[in-house]
Order: structure tokens, then C-alpha cells, then sequence
């Protein structure tokens, strides 16, 4: 039996992950021609690479059809329960760095903190007749969050994409995303909470709980740990 | 894994003597909308009820409980007083323990009345100790109404003492509040700023959102009024302190609060009303000598209860959730009836949990 390890199939975060493996001695590479999600890996015995969308990578190593993935912190978190009992992070990688935070409109010169956010949304709920909408792709990273600081009367909406131009659109009052640079918020008249920060993550090469470890593919873990220096 | 079969016999024996003490069997939907439960729990709920959805209704929850149902019921065609009983699953969405169960059966038990609380909530509570005893439970009792009177009687302005019982189910946040009104804690930095500034709006950028300047404008204007008031006096914040900490039976808890009730009047009628509840208890065959009281307890639940609240457990098997539990949600009923709010108390047995207790004694 081989071991799995899930890589993104595509952009920045693909080229990355073939950078760091490789700067550590083990080869990956697309096969095929451009369209074709098939790779190869050299350098390690007994490694198999499967392509496959980030998104999908949590789920994946949950449900132990791959033994190994690379994926952001957020990701694993936000799609998987207790994700402890499931995943082992085995090595964070440097690279896909991004927080996961609450932003308001820049107007908002009396929301500072979690804590006025919490006010403004008791006297926003009391004016307008409806919880004041965060938008977010990361529905149980910011309800947990915001739960465990005590927020109330919120409701998240869904946004998959444009997350920073709902406020604009009046579909959402505030956002809940993902930013590096903070450039695509401010572009959009939003800031930052002081204390808006729910999690800081990056890319990160992560281990099975529930794969199929057997003595083969545990030689085959014990080799790609040794060359990889972890 | 508990029988179904057996289950539900236990649930059937269960609702027989519900009918018994006078109540009225209610049927549910097991759809509920969702619109109602999120407006009512907040987006807690999702994290505890299934969403499902079809594109003429929109998005519908399993039923995580009765309570809605019943209300909404009652309020819609239901004289007043009333008694109702119901069984059935309920459905809870698991998010950290797989070991919950997601679906379990609950029986309930609840009056709706409006004269004499106290005597509906120790014929709720009395019912509940006699079905439960030879099970060996031990229960557990509290009253939300005493801590949002206690919050009443601070001295304060009314807007802190709302912002005080909005988080009363949100201890830590309630403590943050309660420990600035105190002037334990500072004014944070940011704040001072903001209502010291000559021009806040300077360099904000253009306004969007529905949340317009002017409501901006409206906190900011609280916010310079909060900052003139004093704080709450440390001896009050010392009696509330004390009063939440309050862990004994019932007898020796009454005493202490008549105690704490010549400092803080507020409570007062909170407390004879606890009184008054027990001597009906007792009447009821409760010994209330033995019961204990938590004045904390039901703080964490969602907030639902404001009055006398209950729960049954066997310390026998901690392992196992709460056998049963209940209480009074006068305000529920009034946010169900967009203000018009009718007295309710009751509560709800696991059977499944029954079972699983009575296979053990065996």
C-alpha cells in the first residue's frame, strides 16, 4: 500500500508546496498534460500525490482516504469537528499566510473592539428589527469565536466570494474573512477590529488520524519524515 | 444503544401520567421554521439544530425541542389556563462530542397559567420528583428571576442595568460589564479617545452599510453620557457577587437571601415569591429541607428561563446527560406573542436516558 499525500491542484498554493518539498529533497510534479490532475513523486518510496482542491483536503484526511494533505489552518478548522481527534499538524510550511478577522465599516469610529461590536449589534437588532449580518465563508470559526467572547444578537450570512463588498451591497453590516495584506479591506472602507482576530493561519502539511497506517506505510511516514528533516 | 422499543413504552408510561395530572396531549411538527428559532436563540441555534431547506419555504430546523411548538400552539388557539403533555424526538446537532446523541425522544410537561406562578412551578417541580424518584436523582434548583431582580436594584442607569441582564446567560461577558460599571476596570483607551475627540469622523471615508452616521452618532452620544456616570457602588457589586455564589439547601439559601434582600431591596419580591414556592412544594409532599438550591444554576443554558429553573441528574452515573429539566419562560412566550406574553412553566424528561439508568439498577 502506498501512502496519500493530497496537495492543492492548482495555483500559488500548488507551486509552493512543490517548492517546499523540493527544497527538502522530495520531487513533486504534475503528469499528463495541463488539465490532467495526475502527479508523481520522487525521492521518497511508496509516496503517492493526489491533486486535489483545497477545499476538498480537510474532508479527505478526515476520512482517512488520504493519509497526508496540505492545507491551511482555516480550512482544517473550520470544515472539521474536534479537528484534533481526526488531523496531527505535522509541520507548518511558511507560506499561504493569512488571518482570519472581523472588519466593520471604517465609519464606524464607535466600534473598536469585539465589545462595541456587541453593543452596536444589541442597539442595531433594537432599530432595525433584525440581527445585524456578519458575512462569512467561515460559519463555525466566527460563531464559536464570537461565543465564546459573549457577542450576541449577530446573524452570519453566507459569502462565498466579494465577501469585502456586501457591506457596500447592504446585504451584510460587517465581515468575517480572510486577508494577508489588509489592502482588499481597506479598498472597501472596512477595518479591522483591535480585537478582531479569530485565527492566524498557513499552509501546513498534516497527518491522518484515521488512515490506514499499517507497517508499510509507516516505513514509508518514517522516510518522508527523515528526509523532510521534520 | 438504548432499545427504541423500550424507549418508548418508558416515554408512553411517562405521558399517561402527565394526562393524569390534567394535561392535554400536543402534537408537533418536526419542521420548524427556522426564521422563528434563529430570531428567538440567536445564531447559537445552528450550532445545535439541523438546517434543512426547500426552495418554497426556505431553510426549516428539526425540532431541538418542543418549547416553541407548544407556545406557538397555545398562543394560537389555547385558553388560558392549560396544561399540555407531548412526545417525541427531538434532534441536536453534534458539533464537538460524538458521543451525544443527536436524536433522543423527550417527554414534556407544561402550564401555562397566569394566577399564582409559584403554585404552577411547584406542581411542575413536585410532578417531576414523584415520576423521577425511584430512579434516586438528584435535583437541582435556581431562580433567574432573583438575579435579573438583584440587577434591577443596583444603582445605575436603566441602559447598564439592560446591557447588565441582556448577557445574564453569558457569565463571562456579564462579568466584564459588571466589573467597568464597578470602575474595577478602566475605560478602555480607545473609548476615552473616541468621546474626547473633536472630529471622531475625521478620515473615516465614505458611509456605507445600513447602519448609518447618525446611529453612529446616536452610541457615541450614549457613550459620552456612560462616561458621567458613577460607578456602581463596590458594596453592591460585593452583595451580587455574594448572592451568586450562593450553594446550599434551600431552607438555609432563603435565609441568606432575606439576608442580602435588607441591602437590596429589589429582590425582595423575587425572594417571597421563592418562598412562597416552597411552602407549596412542601404542601406538594417536596421535602424542601433537602433540596438544593443554586442561585447560578440555569446561567449557561440558553437564554430561555428567567424564573425557577430545575434539573434532574444521577450522581450515580455522571456519565449520563441530565435525566430531566425545566423551568419557567414567561419572556419566551412574550417575544412567541410579539409582546403579549402568557405565564409558562414546565419541563421535559429523557426517557431514553430513563432506560438506560433502569438497565443498570437491574
Amino acid at each position: 500500500m502506498t501512502v496519500k499525500l493530497g496537495v492543492p491542484s492548482k495555483g500559488r498554493l500548488m507551486e509552493k508546496t512543490f517548492d517546499w518539498f523540493g527544497a527538502r529533497g522530495v520531487s513533486l510534479s504534475r503528469t499528463g498534460n495541463e488539465r490532467e490532475y495526475a502527479g508523481a513523486i520522487d525521492g521518497v518510496e511508496g509516496l503517492e500525490l493526489v491533486l486535489l482542491s483545497a477545499g476538498e483536503i480537510p474532508r479527505e484526511l478526515a476520512a482517512g482516504r488520504i493519509h497526508l494533505g496540505v492545507t491551511g489552518t482555516d480550512l482544517i478548522r473550520e470544515k472539521l469537528a474536534a479537528w484534533e481527534t481526526r488531523v496531527n499538524e505535522m509541520a507548518p510550511m511558511g507560506f499561504g499566510h493569512a488571518d482570519l478577522v472581523i472588519a466593520v465599516p471604517k465609519i464606524w469610529v464607535d466600534v473598536e473592539t469585539l465589545d462595541d461590536l456587541d453593543a452596536a449589534a444589541a442597539a442595531f437588532r433594537a432599530k432595525h428589527g433584525f440581527r445585524l449580518r456578519i458575512a462569512t465563508k467561515y460559519h463555525r470559526l466566527i460563531r464559536e469565536f464570537l461565543r465564546d467572547q459573549g457577542v450576541a444578537d449577530y446573524q452570519l450570512v453566507d459569502s462565498q466570494g466579494a465577501t469585502e463588498g456586501t457591506v457596500k451591497n447592504e446585504t451584510a453590516e460587517a465581515v468575517a474573512d480572510i486577508t494577508s495584506t489588509g489592502d482588499t479591506l481597506r479598498a472597501n472602507h472596512l477595518r479591522i477590529l483591535s480585537d478582531g482576530l479569530v485565527h492566524k493561519s498557513q499552509a501546513t502539511l498534516l497527518k491522518s488520524r484515521k488512515a490506514d497506517w499499517g507497517p508499510e506505510e509507516r516505513a514509508t511516514l518514517v522516510a518522508l519524515t527523515k528526509q523532510l528533516g521534520l | 444503544m438504548t432499545d427504541k422499543a423500550k424507549t418508548r413504552a418508558q416515554a408512553r408510561a411517562y405521558q399517561d401520567v402527565f394526562e393524569a395530572a390534567g394535561a392535554v396531549p400536543f402534537e408537533a411538527d418536526i419542521l420548524q421554521s427556522a426564521d422563528t428559532l434563529l430570531d428567538l436563540y440567536g445564531e447559537d441555534i445552528r450550532a445545535r439544530a439541523y438546517v434543512t431547506s426547500d426552495p418554497l419555504r426556505g431553510e426549516q430546523m428539526l425540532r431541538p425541542d418542543f418549547t416553541v411548538p407548544v407556545v406557538q400552539g397555545h398562543m394560537a388557539e389555547g385558553a388560558t389556563p392549560a396544561r399540555y403533555t407531548y412526545s417525541g424526538q427531538v434532534f441536536r446537532r453534534q458539533e464537538e462530542n460524538e458521543a451525544r446523541a443527536s436524536e433522543y425522544q423527550q417527554v414534556g410537561f407544561e402550564i401555562f397559567e397566569a394566577k399564582d406562578p409559584h403554585t404552577s412551578d411547584a406542581e411542575v417541580f413536585a410532578l417531576f420528583q414523584q415520576t423521577l424518584a425511584p430512579l434516586g436523582l438528584r435535583a437541582s434548583t435556581g431562580d433567574i428571576g432573583i438575579l435579573l431582580a438583584a440587577v434591577d436594584g443596583l444603582t445605575t442607569t436603566d441602559r447598564r442595568k439592560a446591557a447588565l441582564k441582556r448577557h445574564i446567560w453569558r457569565p463571562r461577558r456579564f462579568r466584564t460589564l459588571l466589573d467597568r460599571f464597578a470602575g474595577r476596570t478602566a475605560q478602555p483607551a480607545h473609548r476615552k479617545a473616541l468621546i474626547t475627540s473633536g472630529d471622531p469622523f475625521a478620515d473615516t471615508g465614505p458611509e456605507i452599510g445600513l447602519r448609518s452616521r447618525a446611529e453612529v452618532e446616536a452610541r457615541i452620544a450614549i457613550l459620552k453620557e456612560d462616561a458621567t456616570v458613577a460607578p456602581i457602588p463596590e458594596n453592591e457589586v460585593q452583595i451580587l457577587d455574594e448572592l451568586l455564589s450562593l450553594r446550599e439547601k434551600s431552607p438555609m439559601v432563603l435565609e441568606n437571601l432575606r439576608d442580602i434582600a435588607v441591602d437590596l431591596p429589589s429582590i425582595g419580591p423575587a425572594v417571597e415569591n421563592m418562598a412562597l414556592r416552597l411552602d407549596a412544594m412542601a404542601q406538594r409532599g417536596v421535602n424542601v429541607d433537602d433540596l438544593d438550591f443554586e442561585a447560578a444554576y440555569g446561567r449557561t443554558t440558553m437564554e430561555y428561563y428567567d424564573g425557577f429553573v430545575f434539573g434532574f441528574v444521577s450522581d450515580k452515573r455522571p456519565d449520563l446527560p441530565t435525566v430531566a429539566s425545566g423551568g419557567r419562560y414567561d419572556a419566551l412566550t412574550a417575544v412567541l406573542g410579539q409582546g403579549v406574553g402568557v405565564p409558562a412553566v414546565g419541563g421535559v424528561i429523557r426517557p431514553g436516558v430513563v432506560v438506560d439508568l433502569l438497565e443498570e439498577n437491574q
